[in-house]
């Protein structure tokens, strides 16, 4: 199975759009089973353009600690082997701070008493099912309110499944952090959306940074071609990044995504272009693998 | 004192533009003492490139710690790969290896460890700042790339701005936020007064919207909601106006599609000093009058409890 994730650095640059216009390209007709894991699980939106009837559900729960106080010593280790500051020790008794702890489980290791237990702590959920052409798509949403992202990327990502695709495409949270990171991670290539603007090149550089220490090879789409002057094309070249697509600043196609249409919707030649863009980026896995 | 907190959910929608814009307007009507300003998006920190902002003091910020294991004092018993919830530890002919990028930093193989044979490592993440700008001091960050602990940095730059608030003549601290609802929003939330979410009448926009309205009710602010690019689909715009009615939320204003923002981007300045007559300018400066009536809500409670 080949995987493409597809990032950004600035948010609202096209990063779903490109997404669901690949798997739309390449689903039906080449008869290949794409799947689309929206790992943007503070705002995932690939199925507001996908529709899917989501059949399947899972927890993402993390492991927090609760503390037998009948065994309990108030020794304070737990407290102290706590990177997250998760626990505090008040009154010879530890407070745990549910949405601090990382589920570790240093602490639960650590307890010289074994006074402590796990219990699970849900943070979010993911869904998946079957959207419009045949497209698999696969979600997480990180409940409101709850800080750690990377917990529930990481449960999309490893989420088994029966079904074997010949193709993931990965659609990454903008920024270039951790989530990134987790999104990312031992995908084939990463397709880099950005627009001519300042803002989209000070950002595409930090997420090049990103693929750059992971070792994943990268190809940019410039998307609102007109937008702004910013010299994306040279930073591309200085870079030897390829230029996969540009897709211009066009009204028509601003209107159509704000109302859920997707780009191949409002304008069926994309079709061909992701088809070549596909057969070019496959290349580049193709010349990778042979090194 | 008032904090002020731009957010969206999803990314793209202004916020940045926004802020400058509003950094300006208010050091334009109150000249003295001027507001504090605060980019909390450190992954991608752009708002440091519209306030000509010139940097006084840079600082490093130690993230986590990574662990590393001393290949001289490890016995090879695979104590540490068993207990890593992360797979941040692999292994070849009883070598054991951190992936440093998979480490979380939480130090559990340290401490697990027979031979004591773990070190963990502190590393320098990112950079934090206080710049100089014609709108203010300015405390912005750059967390290195695939770096952890985003919402850490936020909240110690916001921190540091908290404390130049109330050791300064400064009203107000206007903070740009970073897209999404996780760790680094939820940092940049806290202490705040007022949010202000900026969002655009697009599935995704209205999507992404109410997930962010829900984050914000895990805390005491005060939250209100302008429309951007609110001419781009009619019928989005209504649909937002519709949802902000049901849950109650004024709408401040709606900002139309114009290119002025761009080009003043391109330029390195906010929209409204680049171009004070731009449609643009014109709606966010209504927004901003009323957004002044919020704030002052808040500094006068302020003082009112400071006179007792």
């Amino acid at each position: 199975m080949r995987r493409i994730a597809i990032a950004s650095g600035k948010g609202g640059t096209g990063k779903t759009t490109v997404a669901v216009a690949l798997a739309e390209s390449l689903s039906v007709e080449n008869d290949q089973i794409v799947l689309v894991s929206d790992c943007d699980v503070e705002a995932p939106n690939v199925h507001l353009y996908l529709n899917p009837d989501f059949d399947q559900t899972k927890e993402v729960y993390v492991l927090i600690p609760q503390v037998d106080e009948g065994i309990c010593t108030g020794c304070g280790i737990c407290a102290e082997v706590c990177q997250y500051n998760a626990i505090i020790i008040l009154k010879d008794r530890p407070l745990v701070f549910p949405s601090l702890c990382h589920g570790c489980g240093s602490c639960t290791l650590n307890c010289p008493e074994n006074a402590i237990r796990e219990i699970p702590n849900t943070i979010g959920n993911l869904e998946r099912g079957i959207g419009n052409k045949n497209i698999y798509l696969r979600h997480g949403l990180l409940n409101p309110g709850e800080p750690l992202t990377v917990p529930v990327i990481s449960a999309l990502r490893k989420w088994n499944d029966s079904l074997s695709p010949q193709l993931e495409i990965i659609d990454s949270p903008p920024g270039a952090s951790c989530p990134v990171v987790e999104a990312i991670r031992g995908v084939d290539f990463l397709i880099l959306v950005t627009e001519p603007t300042p803002f989209g090149l000070h950002d595409l550089k930090q997420a090049h940074q990103v693929a750059n220490e992971l070792g994943i090879r990268t190809g940019v789409i410039i998307n609102r071609d007109g937008l702004g002057e910013a010299d994306i094309q040279g930073y591309c070249r200085d870079n030897s990044i390829p230029m996969l697509m540009t897709i211009p600043l066009d009204q028509k196609i601003g209107a159509g995504l704000a109302r859920g249409d997707t780009l191949l919707d409002i304008y069926p030649e994309y079709k061909d272009k992701f088809k070549a863009l596909y057969e070019e980026v496959g290349q580049v896995i193709e010349e990778a693998l042979d090194l | 004192m008032t904090q002020l907190v731009i957010l969206s959910g999803k990314g793209g929608t202004g916020k940045t533009n926004l802020s400058a814009a509003f950094a300006h307007l208010y050091h334009q009507n109150n000249p003295d003492p001027k507001a504090i300003l605060v980019d909390a998006d450190v992954d991608a920190a752009n708002l440091a490139l519209l306030l000509e902002a010139k940097e006084l003091t840079s600082n490093p910020f130690i993230g986590g710690a990574i662990a590393r294991i001393d290949p001289v004092l490890c016995n090879g018993c695979g104590r540490c790969q068993e207990i890593c919830r992360y797979d941040a530890v692999s292994s070849q002919d009883e070598k054991y290896l951190i992936d440093s990028i998979a480490c979380e930093g939480c130090a559990a193989c340290y401490y697990q460890c027979p031979e004591n044979a773990i070190e963990l490592e502190e590393q320098q993440a990112g950079e934090w700042f206080i710049s100089e700008t014609s709108y203010g001091k300015f405390f912005h960050a750059h967390l290195y790339p695939a770096q952890e602990n985003s919402g850490k940095l936020v909240a110690l730059i916001k921190s540091r701005a908290q404390e130049e608030l109330e050791n300064s003549q400064a009203n107000l601290m206007i903070v740009d936020g970073p897209p999404g609802i996780g760790c680094p929003v939820i940092s940049a939330v806290s202490g705040a007064n007022i949010v202000l979410v900026v969002t655009e009448p697009t599935l995704a926009g209205l999507h992404d919207l109410g997930r962010v309205l829900e984050t914000t009710m895990h805390f005491e602010v005060q939250v209100e909601v302008c429309i951007n690019k609110a001419d781009l689909y009619p019928e989005g715009a209504q649909q937002i106006r519709e949802y902000c009615k049901e849950k109650g939320i004024d709408i401040l204003g709606e900002i139309p599609f114009d290119l002025a923002v761009p080009r003043a981007m391109n330029q390195g300045h906010p929209v409204t000093k680049f171009d004070p007559q731009s449609p643009s300018s014109q709606a966010i400066t209504g927004i901003w009058e009323k957004l002044m009536t919020v704030v002052n809500q808040y500094s006068t409670g302020k003082e009112l409890i400071q006179i007792n």
